[in-house]
């Protein structure tokens, strides 16, 4: 049971770092269906920076620091899913390219540019790496079932919630986050009360885009200890990550449970004992399934603070009126 | 004062740039923009292909022409291939022309591929071929359509969002292939081998030429429906102007549902040659993401069904070639051929703002503005 809640809350986080990227995203009006292919480029960054970070010891086993690993392969991941973030950024704000066509593009990409890099990046010390990041506080292990579930996380699971939080509280509670969610609805009301959309949607496209990226890079180091396969399975994380986005109604501090949730019905078919495999695809099919069934709910309902943000997916270009 | 005056000095001043919307450009120019963003693009690629290897850029271009035209069974290929992209594009265009944005194209096909594989499956030996490949094509029809028309009906109803449920789809589909492969397949290799039944035949002794037909045949039957159908005018119409619709009497939701029957039931012929003409067998992997590169083909040819039998030619031509440029690279993996197709979209997006856009540089009377100002206040 206990391993059943920890596997639940490692999958929830690479879910919750990308559905928390793709609010902040939507929240100034843009749908990046490219998030998955964001997941998958910040995973080659950081794994980029691990490998080098790894590769100048001399001795690695001994001289490698905690704050040190965690502190670059945080920058590499984030400086190249933010790069990710602003050619998409540049296509769709400043082009005002149509966003459904540029996020295929970048997530094809993204994925593509990802196995590229990853299949140069020295992996000898990965195995050592993923265990000094995911590992945690010292005490976790003593404190019993209870102990594992809540302090026995790598630093990433921490960051997640902590940027969810930040998010809920940024896009509620400040004007920064008002002015946000004001493009979003309606850009061309936005300028009129003298707010810069470009700016603030760059902004908003590029930090979603880094805090995404951190998903893919906790996937590879923590919850499968620095293995590495191909740029798929992060790939399908980000498509599930934009289901929840849905799922949690656009609500960063709903998304910490909701992601979970969607964590709990992914590991829940490897977990069950004596199911047939059968029955294994029919619970992994799930979290699209109530996906769905929240998508009608909240048409149907048609309560205003449900809905998606009004311009989601309409370029704005000013002299449109 | 003073700070007063110059601050409105500064906002009379024109931005460097300026965007202006274009009146509509000649077909002359349009396609010289595209042609300048697909040359760029590939000569950008072939760069980075060759910065990563020992060859130089013009055996990019060497080896690319050499993977898509080579020899006579590349070529085939090379059509096929284009053939059932073109499928694609033809079932999504009629969503997209409506402003309905279909992205479960993979999962319409699926479906389509797994009603036809389940009847080889079941039925395979028991009923004469003919008659089976005639229920296949029943059956894959039907599951493409009622794949298809689920979101639609919502959409119509509830105004429910059709993207995201589409893309919802895909996995679901994904999941019932992979749940259907842990039912036939005993051993648990998770691999179903071809079924001999229900094989399309051969047309004049060539294998690719049927499927080449076929979707030929749709692209131009769905280029006359869209242009002079009454139908073809409602999907234009909802999607111009949905209120426009409603005003001159077209019953939207009608037609949100009939197309999307219509553009769900061709995505499962799609499938039903995927299973009967090409692989004879079903896997998760199936639709080779065609869903989503359809997309880029049918936007590319502005929805018009006879110019995408030129763009899915050419996305398949890039991404045929690049197996080969892969091999003479010595590239390990086929991520290099995402890595250059990416780019391509990339520059054939970006250059699609020109189209639309022109930039306006500031002009010299900037200056003139700000000392008649001046000379005004005194």
């Amino acid at each position: 049971m206990t391993l059943f809640f920890v596997s639940a809350i490692s999958i929830a986080t690479v879910l919750l770092y990308g559905c928390v990227g793709e609010i902040i995203t939507e929240k100034a009006g843009h749908l990046n269906l490219g998030i998955p292919g964001i997941m998958c480029i910040g995973t080659a960054g950081g794994c980029l920076g691990v490998s080098l970070y790894m590769g100048g010891l001399s001795s690695p086993a001994e001289d490698a620091s905690w704050l040190l690993l965690v502190l670059i392969s945080l920058l590499f991941s984030l400086v190249f899913a933010a790069a990710l973030g602003g050619i998409y950024a540049l296509l769709t704000v400043t082009l005002r390219c149509n966003q459904n066509i540029t996020g295929l593009a970048i997530t094809i990409f993204g994925s593509g540019a990802t196995n590229f890099i990853m299949s140069f990046v020295d992996r000898t010390h990965f195995d050592f790496a993923g265990k000094l990041i995911s590992s945690s506080l010292p005490f976790a292990e003593r404190l019993g079932g209870f102990g594992r579930v809540v302090f026995g996380h790598g630093i990433f699971v921490y960051l997640a919630i902590a940027a969810a939080i930040i998010c809920a509280i940024v896009l509620n509670k400040t004007r920064m986050g008002l002015h946000l969610r004001a493009v979003g609805e309606s850009p061309a009301t936005a300028d009129a009360a003298g707010i810069n959309v470009v700016l603030y949607k760059y902004v908003a496209i590029i930090s979603g885009s880094a805090i995404a990226g951190f998903g893919g890079f906790y996937y590879i180091m923590d919850y499968i200890k620095g293995s590495w396969e191909n740029a798929a399975t992060i790939e399908s994380f980000g498509w599930l990550a934009i289901a929840l986005v849905i799922f949690v109604l656009w609500k960063p501090n709903i998304g910490i449970l909701g992601a979970f949730l969607f964590g709990a019905c992914y590991i829940v078919a490897f977990v069950i004992p004596n199911i047939t495999p059968t029955q294994r695809e029919i619970i992994k099919m799930l979290p699209y399934v109530v996906t769905i069934a929240v998508l009608i709910l909240i048409s149907i309902r048609k309560k205003r603070e449900h809905q998606p943000p009004a311009s989601l997916g309409l370029p704005y270009f000013r002299e449109d009126r | 004062m003073k700070n007063q005056q110059t601050k409105q000095n500064q906002i009379k001043k024109e931005p460097l740039l300026r965007l202006v919307k274009r009146d509509a450009l000649s077909a002359k120019k349009i396609i010289l923009i595209y042609a300048i963003a697909i040359v760029v693009s590939l000569l950008l690629s072939s760069v980075i292909c060759s910065l990563f290897s020992s060859k130089n850029p013009l055996d990019f271009f060497a080896s690319l022409f050499n993977g898509a035209l080579g020899s006579s069974r590349r070529i085939w290929l090379l059509l096929q291939d284009t053939a059932l992209l073109l499928g694609v594009a033809v079932a999504l265009v009629p969503a997209f022309k409506m402003k309905f944005w279909n992205l479960g194209g993979n999962g319409q096909i699926l479906v389509g591929c797994l009603a036809a594989v389940s009847c080889m499956f079941y039925l395979g030996g028991k009923l004469p071929d003919p008659l089976l490949i005639l229920l296949m094509t029943v059956a894959s029809i039907v599951a493409g359509a009622v794949w298809g028309v689920l979101p639609a009906i919502f959409k119509a109803l509830f105004g429910t969002n059709e993207s995201l449920f589409t893309l919802m789809l895909n996995y679901i589909a994904t999941g019932l292939v992979s749940m259907f492969i842990t039912i036939w397949v005993k051993s648990g290799s998770g691999v179903l081998e071809p079924i001999k039944f229900g094989n399309f035949p051969n047309l004049f002794g060539n294998k690719h030429l049927l499927t080449v037909l076929v979707f030929l045949i749709l692209a131009v039957m769905m280029y006359i429906y869209l242009k002079y159908t009454k139908h073809g005018y409602e999907i234009a119409v909802v999607g111009d102007s949905p209120n426009t619709a409603k005003y001159i009497g077209i019953d939207v939701r009608k037609v949100i549902i009939r197309t999307m029957v219509i553009s769900g039931a061709l995505a499962g012929i799609v499938g039903l040659f995927l299973a009967g003409g090409i692989h004879h067998t079903i896997s998760t992997a199936s639709a080779n993401n065609m869903g989503f590169t359809a997309i880029m083909a049918t936007w590319l040819a502005a929805f018009n069904p006879l110019i995408m039998i030129g763009t899915c030619f050419f996305i398949i031509f890039i991404s045929r070639g690049m197996v080969e440029v892969r091999g003479n690279f010595g590239f390990t993996n086929d991520s290099i051929a995402n890595i250059v197709i990416g780019l391509v979209y990339f520059c054939v997006i970006a250059c699609s703002f020109f189209i639309t856009y022109h930039v306006v540089f500031r002009q010299g009377s900037a200056k003139n503005v700000k000392t008649d100002e001046k000379k005004g206040d005194k």
